[in-house]
């Protein structure tokens, strides 16, 4: 993320105090969206809930087999040893599947939180932790509104533990081994730009049969991994009070005025120490004189 | 240095080694046995990992050490910029006997809770990497809190280093440091700003897991303010107690102007505070939390605002106003309780408040949050038992600033005659 210039006018404007004068210095937030990022786009009606992409996942990073199922009122978490885990749920339209990994937001929190850059929205879309960064402070889990990032609590060398949409992979062009697996095509794999394409067609061609929203198009300022189902995203699991701002947007007042405080406040401090403690002394040396 | 003045020195620094005062009184030994304990838990935790001591999780992955010991104990420190605020920017030398004390007392909490922040890194090994810029991830809110914290920590050594001078009789070393000060107190209150809001700051983020009735965008700002009464309130207390442990060997100073200092202070604890209740209303109205008022939550968070901010504020007013200095100190305890109700509801309880299980931290990194502590006292009570914190500085130092004083003098006269001069043949 670089600082640039509207938004550092913008926090000038705020921290003058004229709300309005910033208002008007800065324009409408520019959407990420148009930012080519790869992406993944799970259909919760096509999933038949087999846990192939948890079970290609777990071969692929050498971590446990998935040893419990999917089961309706049952919780199931990613954490340090599963990156990705398909949860089930009793929905109005019966028992419908939900899928749970990190969403490779388009601005993630995770990695504006992270002091070392060891979380990296890298330029192709996957959010990546680079182990030789990590100091282990467990900020991006804070930051995440997803809750993902798992930290492991029992080990002296401890890591951060997310999907990290097999980046060696696509970088030889191959596909994330979950889309690959997945034997019912309820993932797919590609531009983001063309996935909200199809998540939409989709729905516009069987209206009766799926939800009209695409969950990850807006939320938290929009997200690489999308989601669509026949059945309101709540009822999955889903978080829907997020909000549609991306989430270092909240960060952004308090950052920009930090230089604005680091030049203003010593230049004020000077003059009311001139006033003060210069001027009762000059006061003292005329009395004295 | 001669060899005659080295030996000098080196028993110097043996004899100030010694321990000073009782050794086996009970706060020693209970300390010690915490202090004991804690290396212990902390082999282990650095053995087998955080979870094998603590009781953070991948809800709440900060447990007690951060959430206690830096974000709420740095809110304490904040008497220092306070009181510097007042003696160096304003002038106000009222406050100059209780400097060395604040000053300290900050630094010390500085080292020990940055401290604290190492023992909770997954991985310190590598919290260089931030600092030597390999990595910097200047978008980062903790980053910036922990420069702040480094850069906070040299100007307040720099603060006290003058003391240090005085005990080792460091004549010319004095000299220059206590030329320092105004730019690091200047220095040192902007850093303050920003990182002690920067930690209210590191939940901006933490939007959907924080009640809505402790979250809001203005927590930067609150956690600012609080700092002022929070720090203040610290001052009150350590000075009350160091009037009673250290009362004997106390400049005369230090004691006469104690009653005073502490009702000027509670003056400006009301003010920070009833500005604090303010904005804390404003917020409320601002996030149209009503709705939350009758539950639980609600009357927790009533019991915190009401009673632990509203409450000592009162007292705190009619302590000044009645001279009451024992509604003073009654005010500031109860101000501390709240800072730390305040710093563990937004951090702990009111974190992942939809969870139903209450979170509660282990005994083991109680023991070490205690002992963290416990090891600042100790540190604290050695340096003020040998240095003039609390005690007339050496007679050098007064000559020193007599003379200097003399000098300046003599220089603004030579100024203003010169002026004088200027402005008759100008004429
Ligand atoms: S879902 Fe969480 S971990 Fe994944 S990119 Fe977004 S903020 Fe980061
Ligand atoms: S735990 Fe590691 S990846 Fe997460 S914010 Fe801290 S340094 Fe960054």
């Amino acid at each position: 993320m670089s600082v640039d210039r509207r938004n550092f006018l913008k926090a000038l404007g705020i921290a003058g105090s004229t709300l309005a004068m910033g208002k008007s210095f800065g324009s409408p937030p520019v959407s990420k969206s148009d930012t080519e990022f790869f992406g993944i786009l799970y259909d919760s009606t096509l999933c038949v809930g087999c846990q192939a992409c948890e079970t290609a996942c777990a071969e692929k990073y050498g971590f446990p087999l998935p040893e419990t199922v999917p089961a309706a009122g049952e919780l199931r978490e990613t954490n340090e040893a599963r990156r990705v885990v398909i949860n089930c749920y009793n929905t109005s339209k019966g028992e419908m599947y939900m899928r749970r990994a990190c969403n490779h937001c388009n601005n993630p929190a995770c990695a504006s939180a992270c002091l070392t850059k060891a979380m990296l929205k890298t330029d192709g879309g996957p959010v990546i932790w680079r182990e030789e960064k990590c100091m282990g402070c467990r900020s991006c889990m804070i930051s995440c509104p997803f809750d993902i990032p798992k930290f492991e609590y029992n080990s002296p060398n401890p890591k951060i533990n997310k999907c990290r949409m097999c980046y060696e992979l696509l970088l030889e062009g191959e596909k994330p081994v979950c889309v690959e697996n997945c034997p019912a095509e309820a993932l797919l794999f590609g531009k983001r730009r063309d996935l909200i394409e199809i998540a939409r067609t989709r729905i516009y061609s069987e209206p009766d049969k799926y939800y009209h929203e695409i969950y990850g198009e807006n939320e938290v300022g929009g997200t690489g991994v999308l989601y669509i189902s026949s059945v309101p995203f709540k009822e999955l699991g889903l978080r829907t009070d997020l909000g549609n701002k991306s989430y270092p947007e909240y960060n952004k007042t308090f950052l920009y005025s930090v230089p604005l405080v680091l030049i203003l406040w010593p230049a004020f401090l000077l003059g009311l120490h001139s006033a003060f403690v210069q001027g009762k002394n000059k006061k003292q040396k005329e009395e004295e004189s | 240095m001669n060899r005659e003045e080295n030996t000098g020195f080196l028993k110097f620094i043996m004899y100030e080694l010694k321990p000073k005062g009782k050794l086996l009184t009970p706060f020693n030994i209970i300390s010690m046995i915490t202090i004991l304990a804690a290396v212990v838990i902390l082999v282990i935790r650095f053995t087998s990992g955080l979870g094998s001591v603590g009781h953070a999780s991948q809800e709440r992955p900060w447990g007690l050490w951060i959430n206690f010991n830096v974000i709420t104990g740095v809110a304490f420190a904040g008497g220092a910029f306070v009181v510097t605020f007042m003696v160096y920017i304003l002038g106000l030398e009222k406050y100059r006997p209780i400097v060395r004390a604040t000053v300290l007392y900050a630094l010390l909490a500085y080292i020990f809770y940055a401290g604290a922040l190492l023992l909770d890194l997954g991985r310190p090994w590598k919290v260089i990497n931030p600092i030597i810029g390999n990595s910097f991830g200047i978008s980062s809110v903790l980053f910036l809190v922990a420069w702040h914290f480094l850069l906070y920590m040299g100007s307040l050594f720099i603060e006290f280093f003058p003391t240090v001078t005085e005990w080792i009789s460091l004549k010319p070393q004095r000299r220059f440091f206590a030329s320092l000060t105004l730019g690091v107190v200047i220095f040192g209150i902007a850093l303050s700003t920003l990182h002690q809001s920067g930690l209210g700051a590191l939940f901006l983020m933490a939007k959907p897991k924080i009640h809505p009735l402790w979250y809001s965008e203005f927590i930067p700002i609150l956690f600012f303010l609080s700092s002022i009464f929070a720090g203040l309130s610290l001052v009150i207390v350590l000075e009350t107690i160091g009037q009673r442990v250290f009362g004997k060997n106390m400049s005369f100073l230090n004691k006469s102007s104690h009653r005073d200092i502490m009702l000027s202070l509670s003056r400006i604890c009301t003010i920070s505070m009833f500005v604090y209740f303010f904005m804390t209303v404003l917020v409320f109205l601002h996030g149209k939390n009503f709705q939350y008022l009758n539950t639980l939550w609600g009357s927790w968070y009533l019991v915190e605002v009401l009673g632990f901010v509203l409450f000592p504020c009162i007292l705190f007013l009619f302590g000044y106003r009645r001279l009451n200095i024992k509604l003073v100190r009654i005010g500031a305890v109860l101000t501390i309780i709240g800072i730390i109700l305040n710093r563990l509801n937004i951090s702990t309880i009111a974190y992942h408040w939809y969870d139903s299980a209450l979170h509660f931290p282990t005994w083991m990194e109680i023991v070490v949050s205690f002992a963290v502590i416990f090891l600042q006292i100790l540190v604290f009570r050695a340096i003020v038992r040998r240095m003039p914190v609390y005690t007339e500085s050496p007679s050098w130092v007064v000559e020193e600033k007599q003379i200097r004083s003399i000098t300046v003098k003599d220089k603004l006269f030579k100024l203003n005659t010169r002026r004088e001069k200027w402005k008759v043949s100008a004429e």
